[in-house]
């Protein structure tokens, strides 16, 4: 069961995710991880979600007849190239 | 994962002064992640199409006056923020993004029950159409000012600084939304790769 350490060093998960946690309370985050499991999964799912979000989102591109209207909106539809 | 993803250089001097060419390829470059940004505020193909055009208009007739004190593409985060937030506004008044707003409840994450640990699902279960379906469902649940802090910051990439500078906002306050999101975020994802699991453990054993 998730302890009052593990509320505690929450708060420090993102920034322990992004490399920008204060190198100090990064080793005291990394020793409860290692006897921590709950902790350990919440660290996993949590780059996982934003993995996934990632991977989704940078799927996701403009539709060709949307950037085609935009160029013509804007006058640029010269430099309208076709996308391969 | 801590700097923005770098994205290509483009001569100021040639915009500032009006070059068609260059322009161009701002407005390609740029163009996807503004339609996509103003698609995930406007949740509507149309109303982000509008956003999209207006704020190159925008940028076209601004940019003889941008200073380059932040970097282009903050800025043209901004300018599609401002504008996507104006037509929110415009649908539903009581929608607004201030420093606190959404920011001070308690989250109670913390006590999360969700502790399973569901990243060794297969590629294909995590991103079936049904899962990302759900990732749009997930993510619109959030409130506004949480979304747009892990839409910049996490899908396209900005710093901390910029997503700062992108919504105003100071970077204490974006690393404390930043932080509600993604435990947000892990819960309703949890809750629903749980069941995946369960669905695939019955499977295997029938």
């Amino acid at each position: 069961m998730p302890t009052k350490k593990c509320k505690a060093l929450l708060s420090q998960l993102s920034e322990y995710v992004d490399g920008t946690l204060d190198p100090r309370l990064c080793k005291v985050l990394e020793r409860h991880l290692k006897t921590c499991e709950d902790c350990r999964v919440v660290l996993n799912t949590m780059r996982k979600t934003i993995d996934l979000y990632r991977t989704v989102g940078e799927s996701q591109a403009i539709p060709n007849e949307v950037r085609e209207r935009l160029f013509y909106r804007l006058d640029l539809s010269e430099y309208l190239k076709k996308r391969p | 994962m801590s700097e923005s993803v770098s994205s290509p250089t483009f001569s100021l001097e040639a915009l500032r002064n009006g070059d068609r060419k260059e322009f161009a390829r701002l407005v390609d470059t740029f163009s996807t992640p503004i339609y996509r940004l103003a698609l995930k505020i406007l949740g509507d193909p149309q109303d982000a199409e509008d956003i999209l055009q207006e704020t190159f208009i925008k940028a076209l007739s601004a940019l003889p006056t941008f200073e380059g004190r932040s970097s282009l593409s903050t800025w043209l985060y901004r300018i599609a923020v401002n504008e996507a937030l104006m037509m929110l506004r415009r649908r539903k008044p009581e929608t607004l993004l201030t420093e606190n707003d959404g920011g001070d409840e308690e989250s109670g994450n913390g006590e999360s029950t969700y502790l399973i640990d569901w990243c060794c699902l297969p590629e294909e279960e995590l991103l079936s159409e049904e899962a990302r379906q759900f990732l749009d469902h997930a993510i619109a649940q959030l409130p506004e000012n949480l979304r747009l802090v892990f839409w910049l910051r996490d899908v396209e990439g900005l710093s901390i600084k910029e997503t700062a500078e992108a919504l105003g906002l100071s970077e204490t306050n974006v690393k404390t939304r930043l932080l509600r999101a993604r435990l947000r975020l892990r819960e309703l994802l949890s809750d629903y790769y749980r069941e995946r699991m369960e669905v695939r453990r019955e499977e295997d054993a029938n």
